[in-house]
Formats: structure tokens, sequence, C-alpha cells
């Protein structure tokens, strides 16, 4: 009995000090002056432009990755070919490679002046270092595997005897896709989507780098946080902190209601 | 419409699954892959829907080469044995799912959906989803997703084997019925001798990969073509070096000409068939099929010396 609560204890204790009493400063020091101080902090113009930004990440990152992580599961779960390993190897890649690795990456492959294809996409009028599609690309890096990890093993269960049965039902391959294992995989495509939406708001580092910081132009959220927090101004670093924060409830409030109707099947 | 098997050969890397195998299948008759797992059943039913491509060989359905057209093309109802349900659709929808590809008018595809459900008894069921079905439900609802798009061939991969033993005689019937009303060529896998016996009207024994022999229910047990059917279809015993039927085996309890000795180590009664189990003086050791009726009559106890002797005209190989 007595080890069993010191299980608990150990758990929650380790969660209070690690998460829930930082958390809850931010909750503090946010509205520290007033709530009306917090909500002036987090509407100025530069605060909107980074929510902004920050959006545009997510609505542009989480579709993209979506699909590439469906067709990616697709591709590894119901196809032999040579390389499959080597896929499934990469899609991880983003998990081991820390952020301000990717970051430095895409500065080598677009800086403007001495990356691999930047200079050619500048003399083109595109420039993706110290711009938004920078930006978006170091954000779908990090976020990548999410759809893809969580699509596997649901692809892997389901089997592939529903897809035999619609092929010989006449159904042809979109339309087994489409009408059968699309929905047979949608709570593995949900829950990832989630977890990409959940790091895409919150990614740092590698956006950080080929972003150029440039307040209420490539700044999103979490560098309008840090850049207001640089600057003493600590209502608004807070204030953002604690929308970022909601928002990241949001999502795992999702990935909440998501859980049990992924259990049902 | 008729299928022609020519020659049909597949390999799964070192695994021989079909070994040159060539059969045909009448029009509108009900056929029975039986065999041992492994023997190449599924697979051979799998070549003839087109979920398989042979690595030689050639498949004719109705006449024409079908060996290079893809499943979806193929005109077959398939259905599998754990049922394949869509989970996320309703029974009509499962039922439906053939037509709504075919683009059919919604009229045309409801009425259709009901006439199928009465046909498979799931009327009230149209729309529950496969969860809230037994296993025998789901699996007629299979059969008429199947059947709803008008198949030329029916293939069944077991289809009762994942369910248990009262449902599976009643479907068994049930199926029979089915075929006689609605006149589909159907062919279906099965490991279980006495489903085979039971449903189909013609048996293809299939063991490693070759046919060991075609034939009515009949022909296979009465003039079984080898070892391995005579085992298969039926209960076997051996007497002096042969395999036998245990029910070919008479017990006297006088000694007779022409008969072996034998001891009663132990009778088995189930049910009505009683199984005396026996050894001969040599130490080889046999069994009897008999019933309760001739164990009261002749007064048979374990223990107790007999005599053993063929009943004219054995089956025996």
């Amino acid at each position: 009995m007595k080890s069993k609560y010191a299980l608990r204890f150990v758990a929650l204790g380790y969660l209070v000090l690690l998460l829930g009493i930082p958390v809850a400063l931010v909750f503090i020091n946010a509205f520290q002056d007033g709530i009306g101080a917090a909500w002036d902090a987090v509407t100025t113009p530069e605060a909107q432009h980074a929510f902004w930004l920050t959006f545009i990440m997510v609505i542009v990152a989480v579709p993209l990755n979506t699909v590439f992580g469906v067709l990616c599961a697709l591709a590894i779960v119901r196809q032999r070919f040579r390389g499959r390993a080597l896929l499934n190897a990469m899609v991880d890649l983003p998990f081991a490679v820390s952020p301000v690795v990717v970051g430095l990456a895409l500065l080598l492959v677009y800086g403007r002046r001495d990356g691999w294809i930047g200079p050619w996409l500048s003399d083109h009028g595109v420039q993706v270092i110290f711009s938004t599609p920078g930006m978006i690309l170091a954000t779908m890096f990090v976020s990548l595997p999410f759809v893809a990890r969580e699509v596997i093993p649901v692809l892997r269960e389901i089997g592939t005897e529903q897809e035999q049965a619609a092929a010989t039902l006449g159904a042809g391959g979109l339309q087994t896709f489409f009408r059968v294992t699309l929905p047979a995989i949608r709570w593995g495509v949900a829950y990832g989507v989630v977890l990409t939406t959940a790091r895409a708001l919150g990614e740092f580092g590698a956006v950080s780098v080929v972003s150029g910081k440039l307040s209420g132009r490539t700044e999103t959220a979490t560098l309008f946080v840090e850049n207001r927090f640089q600057r003493f101004d600590e209502t608004a670093a807070y204030s953002a902190s604690v929308v970022l924060a909601l928002l990241a409830f949001a999502t795992l409030l999702a990935m909440n209601l998501i859980r049990p109707k992924e259990a049902k099947g | 419409m008729s299928i022609v098997v020519e020659s049909v050969s597949k390999r799964f890397g070192d695994f021989v699954a079909l070994d040159d195998v060539s059969l045909n299948v009448r029009d509108g008759s009900l056929t029975a892959l039986l065999g041992p797992s492994g023997g190449g059943k599924s697979t051979l039913l799998r070549v003839i829907a087109g979920l398989e491509v042979p690595d030689s060989g050639r498949v004719l359905i109705g006449g024409e080469d079908a060996t290079s057209k893809p499943p979806q093309r193929r005109d077959v109802g398939f259905v599998f044995q754990h049922y394949a349900a869509f989970k996320h659709m309703t029974v009509a929808k499962n039922v439906a799912f053939g037509l709504t590809i075919r683009k059919r008018p919604k009229e045309e595809i409801e009425a259709r959906v009901n006439e199928l459900l009465a046909l498979v008894h799931l009327d009230g069921f149209a729309h529950r989803y496969p969860s809230q079905l037994s296993g025998g439900q789901r699996q007629r609802m299979a059969l008429a997703r199947a059947l709803a798009v008008q198949p030329r061939v029916l293939l069944l991969d077991e289809p009762f084997g994942a369910l248990d033993a009262t449902v599976r005689k009643e479907l068994r019937a049930w199926l029979r019925r089915l075929h006689d009303e609605v006149h589909v060529t159907t062919v279906f896998v099965t490991h279980d001798q006495e489903e085979a016996m039971e449903v189909a009207e013609q048996i293809v024994v299939l063991n490693q990969g070759d046919i060991e022999q075609v034939g009515s229910p009949r022909d296979l047990y009465e003039k079984p073509a080898n070892e391995f059917v005579m085992r298969f279809v039926g209960p076997v015993s051996e007497l002096s070096g042969r395999w036998i039927r245990p029910h070919d085996v008479e017990i006297l309890v006088e000694p007779t000409e022409g008969a072996s000795e034998a001891q009663i180590d132990r009778i088995v009664h189930l049910g009505f068939e009683v199984r005396v189990e026996l050894s001969l003086g040599d130490g080889e050791s046999t069994w009897a099929q008999t019933t309760r009726t001739q164990v009261e009559e002749l007064e048979l106890t374990e223990g107790q010396i007999v005599w053993l002797r063929l009943e004219p005209e054995p089956v025996s190989v």
C-alpha cells in the first residue's frame, strides 16, 4: 500500500514542480497589473501581428504535414519497396535534430547570399530567409513526424481486408482510400493533427534562426514573448505566454476529447 | 459463369503455395476447396478473385481470360473469414457499397439493399453498425454486400471459420439454400471436411499446393484417391496394415473364421455413436465405430475379448 502512495506522490510531485508551479507563476505575473493591462499588452499591433503570423504557420504547416503524413504512412505500411526502412527512419529525423540545427540547415539551403539555392530564388524575387516562407518551412520541418507516427500503427491494426473487400466491390484506389481507409484511420489522423498543431504553435528555435526577428514583420507569438521579455516588458511577455498556454490547453482538450473515441475504434 | 484455372503456380518467397494447379468449376455449381491450412486453398481462391497475381498460369471466368484483370473488373463477390465489414458504415451502407461505387440511382440502391437484407434475414438491422451485430449477422451482411452487385462468381474464404459451432451449422444450411435460390457459381474455402461434405456439390482437396482429388462428397468418401484424401475426408482406423473406415469394422463376440482376436480397452459413448478402442494381439491398436444399440445388444464391456472382421467391400487405401 505504501509503495502505491509513494508512486502517486512522485508522479504528481514531479509534475507540480516541473509544470504546475512555473505555469501558475506565468499566469500570476501576466495579471500582476490587472486584466486590463494584460489585455492591452496582447492587443498592440505588434502582438496582433505576432499571433496572426503564428496562425499562418499553423494554417499552412498543419494541412501540408497532414497530407504528407498520411501518404508517408501509406507508403511505409502498405507498400514494399527498397528504401522503405530509410523512409521510416527519416520521418523521425525532426525528433532527433535540434530545432536550432534545423534553422541553420535552412540558412545553408536558402540563405540569400551564400545559400545553396537561395541566390537563385532571390534573383527570381522569392525571399525565403528572414521572411514568412522560411518560417513556414522551419515549422513544417519540426512538426513533420506527428501525423505519420500516429497513423502508422492504426493502418497496421486495421489491416488490408477492408481495402480488399472494397476492391472486389469495384472501388478504385482513390475511392477505396476516401471511402474506406480514411474513415478507418480518422482518429489517428485527428490525433496527429492535434499534436502537429501544438508543436507548430510552440515552435521557437528553428523559426528564431530563419526569421531575423523583425518586430511586427517576422515575429511569431513565441518570438514576441522572447522579444518583450528581453526588453523588460514583463506584462506583455507573460500575457502573450498566457494566450499561448491557453491555445495549448485547448489543443490538449481536443486531444482528450478524441482519445476515448479512438479507443472505441 | 464457369471458372477455369489453368496451370496456376504461386510462390511466396521459398514457400510454394500453388504448384501447377488446374481446375474446372461448372457454371452455377457450389464447390468447396478443402484442405489443411497452408495447403493453398485460400491462395487459389484469392488468385481467382484477382487479390493475388499468379506467377504463371491463367484464370478464365465465363470463358474469358481474367488473369491480368484487377479485382475491380472481375465481377466477383468475395467474403472474408473475418467479415471485412466497413466499421464506420451502417449495415445498409455496407450492403450498398458496390452499388454506390457504380453510381446507381438512389431509389434503385435502396430497393436492392432492402431486398438483400430480407434475403439474409437482416431486415430490421439496416441502421445498425457492424459492431452492434453478432459474428453470424456480420457474415450475413458481408454476403449481402458481395451479392448486391450481382457478381458472376461468389467466392468465400473460410466464411464460417470465425463463428461458434451452432451458428456455423445454421449458416451452412442457409448458404446451401441461398445457393439454390440465387444460383450464382460459388466457391468456398474450408478446412472442415464435414462442412465441405454438407454444403458442396463438388469438393476439391488441396494439399501442399497440389490438388489431391476432385469429386462429389460421396466419391471422395467412398473412392478416395489416396491415403491423404482418405484420412482427410473421414475418420480412419488401421487394421492389418490397411487404412479403413472405423464403421467398416464389425465386432463379433464369437470366434469366427477370418476374424482377428482383440481386447476392448475402452468404450467411449458419444451419444448415438460409440467409439470402441481395441488392442490386437501383436501390440497393434485400432478402433471401431459402432452404435449404442449394437453395444447393448452384444453386451460389450471393457476388457472383453472380441473378434474383428471387415464389412464386405470396405472403403480402404
